[in-house]
């Protein structure tokens, strides 16, 4: 495989991921707004940390509305990483790397261009935003299900999986960083109704509240969330889950020769360092720390397989 | 169901050499469905007009999705557009085919064994035949090419001859393209659409098949591998890149033929050989189908400031490490200039009188001929002898006094610029419009690939469509559309 096609079915599917990631966290800010306990607009402030467009927000916009985050987040092209400079992104890749992936691939990344074109050609309202961010869901859901059931299991697939995972663990990572005050252990004495409205926020975000529901019941806290974000391998968003899936596609990947080599180790070393510690380990360490390590190790990671497998040079 | 045919109007009667009207595929000249269209046009009458325009509406979003577009030269770079479908085929009986492609085969040799020669001994030039500064002035002559042997002895691994008729049976060659034709994409693309909307129309016609195009394309690049390609040879299809106007037709080929879609900047030259950057480190390449012109082939032996080749690969080339197709250097066969000599080459190499005619045309580096065309501008085509995708062309008839009055004057300033040809009364077949079937101008490119193993001319090709009423410009660049072209089993 030419390493140009590599570096673009990882980036494409990078910002598939991110697309949908970023409609999720819309969802919940939309959400949390609607609970009505939370009257200012701090909220969106924290949700696009969590996108990591917060910056980029506050060179163009004095002051943060809901009308102008979503906005910002939804359909604007000098954010980067809204949803439509992502869905632009992904397809734009898939054009370049369209001999590696199937003819059902393209379509489906293809027409999720073309419907969410139409869709954020014009300012989405508030009554219209479920819709919209429903369809976002499902085209993403649908380019990795056509992935899923036609694309043959190579190195083709392992690179396209490399973006997946490495995305989806940065944005956990990034989406417990903004909150992690408040799964803090000196936060639980609060206890009071904002706190669950804030941890059922983060869960949505992750679309891991049937998951944990599932596991922990009615109970469970701020410790157990993490836990479960954290270092819970069957949860498919979890860093522990993400990271072990990084680490087999390389290793796949490794098969034929050395290539690769120090890419490996260095998501062996952060699998084994999340494997072989408990949540206390972590909130003993600093969880905020902690998770800016990840961030920077995730970042330091990607660098690394661009390096290795030749996609620029 | 009633389908009426207008016939040509007086003005689209004007553009013609002769008096008759033309000529119609599909009714010919007396309003009479000729014989390869009558079972087509059974089944059309039969069928309902709202439902053939919602197929037609289908056909467009089918393209969309998959992606047929083509970016256009000088718009913004997010700018991609369909060329625009008519679900009417042209239809080309068996036997006119079988006389077609014979004229065709005839052309493609001539012009392959014309290209060995300019670039070797030289015959046609000692025997006079071709003035020697048409080759010597030439700025498509690449003397990098004079005395390389290439790779199987084949230039020209895929032409396009582009094709006019203008009555039954009637063809003349407008232009070869011999460098890198393209189109062949939509041609396959075209089948695949009416394959899916009219499968009925498949099992009343006995239609040939242009499926196998990519796979003969593939054997055919790899028949010409070098003598150090080991094993199968590895074949690859270089492009200019995402925001190139044919970016579509690149990845398309490299995904038919399975092979690598390579840039530029993927590509180097380690130990005499072209290699591309996989993810395992290099990896030779032995036949490189090229959809980069020769100018920006190599900046170290041509254009210097080209960013879409690859520095060194004509020092490779020439020591045999690897296949370039097209060969460099066959513009010179395909130049407009040259166009005017087709009869004389085809006659030299093959020693047979030319199958397919050339439209008459008049080298206004000739002093009579510059008079002539001087004197008839208001009738003639004019066309730069380097131009193509038909800018920089007069078409007299079409054209207001004040363009002509402009035109003369380049014309006098640099003549040997310009050759000059009298419109013909080109053929038209229907096109469903509003109205129901509409008579429209066409031409057609079919595709030939050329590999030390033979001549292989898929059937039918590619059925470019002038959507102007009236209109003879058929390039997509400036509003043609493309027709699914049919050639029927004998």
């Amino acid at each position: 495989m030419l390493g140009k096609t590599a570096n673009g079915l990882y980036w494409m599917y990078r910002y598939m991921e991110r697309a949908e990631n970023t409609a999720r966290l819309i969802e919940t800010g939309q959400r949390i707004a609607l609970t009505r306990l939370n009257q200012s607009d701090d909220e969106w402030k924290s949700i696009m940390q969590s996108a990591d467009c917060f910056a980029g927000f506050q060179a163009e916009h004095d002051e943060i509305t809901r009308d102008v985050a979503v906005d910002w987040m939804l359909r604007s092209k000098d954010n980067p990483s809204s949803i439509i400079s992502s869905v632009n992104a992904a397809r734009q890749n898939a054009r370049l790397v369209r001999t590696a992936i199937t003819g059902d691939v393209w379509e489906a990344v293809n027409s999720a261009y073309m419907v969410l074109k139409k869709a954020l050609a014009r300012k989405v309202s508030e009554r219209d935003l479920p819709r919209v961010l429903r369809l976002i869901r499902h085209h993403a859901a649908l380019v990795r299900g056509v992935t899923h059931g036609t694309m043959l299991r190579n190195d083709i697939y392992d690179f396209a999986r490399l973006g997946t995972f490495l995305e989806r663990a940065d944005n956990t990572a990034r989406i417990l960083d903004v909150k992690y005050y408040v799964l803090l252990p000196s936060a639980r004495a609060v206890g009071t109704s904002l706190d669950n409205v804030q941890w059922e926020s983060i869960l949505r975000s992750v679309s891991a509240r049937g998951g944990f529901r599932m596991e922990y019941g009615a109970g469970g806290g701020p410790r157990e969330i993490a836990d479960f974000l954290i270092l819970d391998k069957r949860m498919p968003r979890s860093l522990a889950f993400c990271v072990s899936k990084l680490c087999h596609n390389l290793d796949y990947l490794g098969d034929e020769d050395d290539t690769g080599a120090p890419s490996r180790e260095r998501v062996g070393a952060l699998r084994s360092g999340l494997l072989s510690k408990s949540i206390e380990d972590i909130f003993d360490y600093g969880l905020h720390e902690f998770l800016q390590k990840t961030l920077e190790e995730l970042s330091g990671i990607s660098g690394q397989i661009e390096q290795d497998f030749r996609f620029y040079a | 169901m009633h389908h009426r045919l207008a016939l040509c109007s007086p003005a689209e009667q004007a553009f013609g050499m002769s008096e008759k009207p033309c000529f119609d595929e599909m009714w010919g000249r007396d309003a009479q469905i000729r014989a390869p269209y009558q079972n087509f046009f059974d089944w059309f009458d039969q069928e309902d007009p709202k439902r053939l325009r919602a197929k037609n509406r289908e056909a467009e979003e089918l393209f969309r999705l998959t992606g047929i577009t083509f970016n256009v030269y000088g718009r913004s770079e997010a700018e991609e557009r369909l060329i625009p479908f008519d679900i009417i085929p042209r239809i080309i009986s068996g036997s006119e085919w079988a006389k077609l492609s014979r004229g065709i085969e005839q052309r493609v040799r001539a012009i392959n064994a014309f290209l060995h020669d300019i670039y070797h001994t030289q015959e046609i030039l000692k025997a006079g035949r071709i003035p020697r500064e048409m080759i010597s002035q030439n700025e498509a002559f690449l003397p990098k090419m004079i005395g390389v042997d290439v790779p199987g002895g084949v230039y020209t691994h895929i032409v396009g001859i582009d094709l006019v008729c203008t009555g039954p049976g009637e063809f003349y060659v407008l232009e070869d393209n011999a460098r890198t034709p393209s189109g062949v994409s939509y041609m396959l693309e075209n089948r695949e659409t009416m394959l899916q909307m009219f499968p009925e129309l498949f099992s009343k016609n006995r239609v040939q098949s242009v499926q196998q195009y990519p796979i003969d394309l593939r054997r055919s690049l790899a028949a010409c591998a070098p003598r150090m390609a080991e094993g199968d040879p590895t074949v690859a299809v270089l492009t200019p890149g995402i925001y190139n106007s044919a970016y579509f037709e690149h990845a398309f080929l490299a995904d038919q033929m399975g092979v690598e879609l390579v840039e530029g900047h993927d590509l180097r030259v380690i130990d005499g050989r072209v290699a591309m950057r996989t993810i395992h480190g290099y990896k030779p390449i032995d036949v490189l189908y090229r959809r980069v012109d020769d100018d920006f082939l190599d900046p170290l032996n041509f254009n210097p400031e080209s960013q879409l080749g690859v520095p060194g690969i004509m020092d490779v080339y020439r020591a045999g490490g690897i296949t370039i197709a097209n060969a460099p250097g066959t513009g010179i066969s395909d130049d407009k200039a040259i166009y005017s000599y087709m009869p004389e080459i085809v006659e030299f190499y093959t020693g047979e009188r030319p199958l397919l005619q050339n439209v008459p045309t008049w080298r206004c580096s000739e002093p009579d001929s510059l008079a002539y065309v001087l004197d008839n501008l208001e009738d003639l085509v004019v066309k730069e002898v380097h131009g193509s995708g038909g800018y920089g062309m007069l078409i007299g008839p079409t054209a207001t006094k004040k363009d002509i009055a402009a035109f003369r004057k380049k014309l006098k300033a640099r003549p040997k610029n310009y050759i000059a040809q009298p419109t013909l009364s080109l053929s038209t077949v229907p096109i469903f419009a509003k109205a129901g079937l509409t008579p429209r101008h066409v031409d057609l490119r079919p595709y030939v690939l050329v590999s030390p193993d033979g001549i292989k001319i898929t059937p039918g090709g590619l059925t470019r469509v002038a959507l102007k009423k009236g209109s003879l410009v058929v390039n997509s660049s400036q509003g043609g559309g493309t027709k699914d072209t049919w050639v029927l089993e004998e």
